[in-house]
């Protein structure tokens, strides 16, 4: 950082074509020396929650004492989030790709005295593969990593985030240069329609064929048209858009440009949700830098074509990545939904043509702007082209952020890059789609995950949400939980959605309740036909999927919950009891001092009992006992 | 006119008197007071010339308005699906009865609100909650009990009540 703030100050402040881009990002090369050693500190939230800040600034206040016997003094850089959230905080070194996990404060300065000083490696810190016992030195030959194909995340994690210069170093706004000195709007739309790129917010629709028809309503209405940022990422267990938006604001940035260009868009619009705090304001830097280079506002690139964009935070609705809420939303009303008689490319945000695509969409168009839609193409499948990013999380070794071709089977994903479940199981389902998908059985581990094979297997893609569940998890619950989710966040304008979600929320709290009968299994399937066809719009009518995929692969489970008035995950809260195994337990009272409820008796040294009349089943017990004596039967 | 109403009109200055810049307003306002009293409901409607009753329905239709007075510090709960197949729920109910407030509500001594939250994206970190914007990697009542008296001892010398101790 320090080399690029003077390159700040010979540099040109208003960009004014390709050929100034270009100077300008060599110029910032020539000040930056590749092997300079430099500390990369992930900032992403995962790694900010376990103590990177602390570490980033252990080694700021390292770096500033005195006393550093090292020949250069490293840079030191914080980045977006780089995906291995598990093991965070997570530091790299750097020319050498040293990967360093769970650092601590108190690690720095045996990194700054050994690795950038002495040039060695702390064991200690590497990471270590479950499967192989090994210590893995660099970040590349990690399974994490090595089997992902890193396009739209490739510079999250080694960029600054808050520095467009080196966004630029890394190739940024060099496909917008490129659209504006040598392409037609025209040909813009032709190389997205070329590429194939499906919609990254669930549904899968083509995005060159929406901009197409965005330009066929303009036709027939005329402009202005707006351009928007879904980035209301609100499916619970999915994190892939956050993280574009704090790692690589530009790209986002870079994308809603060219799609302005394509359609002639003056204006657009960031949606984001206001849980973001930090990719608000990330994206908010980005606005301002790009605007002082000529990168955004008034004549961009000295092309005459001028346009700017708005932040809206989101304010906790759930229902307003629906696109019409969305709009609705922007407008300033509560977020509910319409009725698309008319798409919104022809009626959208206050009535007029609108192209409203989602973030990890946007992203992608500089890529395909930049390479070419027929390069694009090639990568994952026929119908479903290009990578996609999933937060991969739940019962799984490896949590975090990867992005892979589509159509990989979806046992590579979970156990190749994700190392399979804790203990070496194999997993019991895997939930994509969020609330609006299903779960996916071990039986099907080799489905491709692509558009149409998830929706082929009853679930979706979904915005990329993947969630392991092993043997600890019940199906029973985790659909009652989505349910519960899309009835509270429902708008409750339509009948369907108001009352349906609610009715089979009912039934599920009877099969977890022990009381569900043989007929609700057929009235919850109904009530799921009759929402799918009738709700309004999707958080309505994909509501049911995860209940039909459920009853469709473990309808045992089902079963079990009203037959045998048993959960066989040993979760559902009226049919398990808690107990101690006298033979493990040791009597440290640990459990009796701090039952809320008191219904632990048992004297020192003594196996304990629990009372199950009084018992709440809180779980305190199981949680603090450290000799792992309390068993759910 | 109050200390607070100066601020509000500060926060209105930055934003043209049209209905679409209402939510703003009103996120503006609740970022700086905690919440959105029913005179700075008034003010943003009548700066944004929205009715007040639609002002109301915009307030009340978004999960993140908040028209009381929040407690000193606010503990939120993830309850995303990570975090729900980690105990993210016995935590709320666990919190809920340890405060003997419902989530939403704040304690009677305004030391403490209790909320829940959709998902904050740490999944990786299953359970998280957030206490005053620090997340809690792992969350278990222990560590959360533990750190509920760390911020009283910060804030003041009240002490929590210990019914069983």
């Amino acid at each position: 950082m320090h080399n690029q703030s003077s390159a700040l100050q010979q540099g040109p402040c208003r960009l004014e074509s390709l050929d100034d881009l270009n100077k300008f990002r060599e110029q910032l090369e020539r000040n930056i020396d590749p092997d300079h050693p430099e500390i990369v500190v992930c900032h992403g939230t995962g790694c900010l929650a376990s103590g990177g800040e602390a570490v980033s600034n252990a080694i700021q206040a390292t770096l500033d004492a005195s006393g550093i016997k090292a020949k250069v003094i490293p840079g030191i850089k914080t980045t977006g989030c780089q995906g291995f959230c598990s093991r965070g905080p997570l530091v790299l070194i750097r020319p050498q790709g040293i990967f360093y996990q769970r650092v601590k404060p108190k690690d720095v300065g045996e990194i700054i005295e050994k690795t950038i000083v002495q040039g060695e490696i702390i064991n200690r810190l590497l990471y270590k593969d479950p499967q192989t016992g090994e210590k893995i030195i660099h970040e590349e030959e990690i399974p994490f990593y090595k089997y992902q194909d890193r396009k739209v995340l490739h510079n999250i994690g080694k960029i600054d985030p808050t520095n467009l210069y080196d966004s630029i170093m890394a190739g940024g706004y060099q496909a917008l240069a490129k659209a504006l000195t040598t392409m037609t709007p025209e040909q813009v739309v032709q190389e997205v329609e070329l590429s194939g790129l499906r919609g990254r917010g669930g549904a899968g629709f083509p995005a060159g064929r929406k901009w197409r028809s965005a330009l066929l309503a303009i036709e027939k209405k005329g402009r202005p048209v707006y351009v928007v940022v879904n980035g209301d990422e609100g499916d619970p267990g999915a994190f892939m858009d956050r993280t574009i938006m704090e790692g690589d604001p530009h790209a986002v940035l870079e994308g809603l440009i060219l799609g302005a260009y394509a359609l002639g868009a003056t204006e657009g619009f960031l949606y984001v949700r206001a849980e973001y705090p930090l990719a608000i304001k990330h994206l908010g830097i980005a606005m301002e830098q790009a605007r002082a280079h000529g990168l955004l506002g008034k004549n961009i690139l000295n092309s005459g074509f001028s346009f700017d964009v708005r932040i809206n935070r989101g304010a906790g609705a759930f229902v307003c990545g629906e696109s019409t809420a969305l709009f609705t939303s922007i407008e300033g009303k509560p977020g509910n939904p319409k009725p698309k008689y008319v798409r919104s490319v022809e009626e959208g945000l206050w009535g007029r043509p609108t192209v409203l695509n989602n973030v990890e969409t946007w992203a992608n168009i500089p890529l395909i702007i930049d390479k070419g839609g027929d390069w694009y193409k090639k990568i994952g499948v026929s119908h479903s082209t290009g990578t996609k990013v999933f937060s991969l999380v739940g019962k799984v070794n490896n949590v975090g952020l990867v992005e892979v071709p589509m159509g990989l089977p979806l046992s590579d994903i979970v156990e190749k890059i994700g190392g399979g479940v804790p203990g070496g199981a194999p997993f019991k389902a895997v939930q994509t789609g969020g609330p609006s998908g299903g779960c996916i059985p071990y039986s099907l581990k080799d489905t491709a995950v692509d558009f149409d094979s998830l929706t082929e297997a009853g679930s979706m893609m979904g915005s990329g949400a993947m969630i392991v569940m092993d043997d600890t998890d019940c199906v029973v619950d985790l659909a009652r939980y989505f349910l519960r989710f899309l009835e509270e966040e429902s708008c409750g304008k339509c009948m369907p959605c108001r009352f349906g979600l609610s009715r089979m929320r009912e039934i599920l709290d009877g099969f977890s309740e022990g009381r569900g009968t043989q007929a609700d299994i057929d009235d919850l399937i109904s009530l799921s036909k009759a929402i799918q066809d009738g709700a309004l719009c999707a958080l309505g009518s994909s509501a049911p999927n995860p209940v039909l995929t459920t009853i469709r692969y473990f309808k045992e489970e089902y079963l079990a919950h009203l037959e045998d008035q048993n959960c066989p995950a040993g979760v559902c809260k009226a049919l398990i009891t808690f107990q101690i195994d006298p033979e493990a337990c040791n009597g440290c009272t640990s459990c009796a001092r701090k039952c809320p409820v008191g219904c632990i008796s048992g004297g020192k040294k003594e196996p304990h009992t629990i009372s199950a009349d009084e018992c709440i089943k809180c779980g305190i017990c199981k949680e603090s006992c450290k000799f792992d004596a309390v068993r759910i039967i | 006119m109050t200390t607070s109403d100066q601020h509000i009109d500060e926060l209105m200055d930055q934003y043209p008197p049209k209905p679409e810049y209402l939510i703003g307003l009103l996120q503006d306002i609740q970022d700086q007071q905690g919440y959105i009293s029913y005179g700075a409901m008034l003010l943003a409607s009548e700066h944004t010339k929205v009715p007040l009753s639609q002002a109301y329905s915009v307030a009340t239709f978004y999960q993140s308005f908040r028209l009381d007075p929040p407690g000193e510090h606010e503990i939120k709960v993830c309850l995303g699906t990570a975090c729900h197949l980690n105990g993210g729920q016995q935590l709320v109910d666990g919190l809920s009865r340890k405060l003997q407030i419902e989530p939403g509500e704040t304690t009677d001594d305004m030391m403490f609100t209790l909320s829940t939250v959709n998902c904050v994206g740490a999944c990786a970190i299953a359970p998280v909650a957030v206490v005053d914007e620090n997340y809690h990697a792992g969350a278990t009542m222990q560590k959360l009990e533990r750190e509920m008296r760390k911020v009283i001892d910060l804030s003041s010398d009240k002490i929590m009540g210990e019914p069983n101790a």
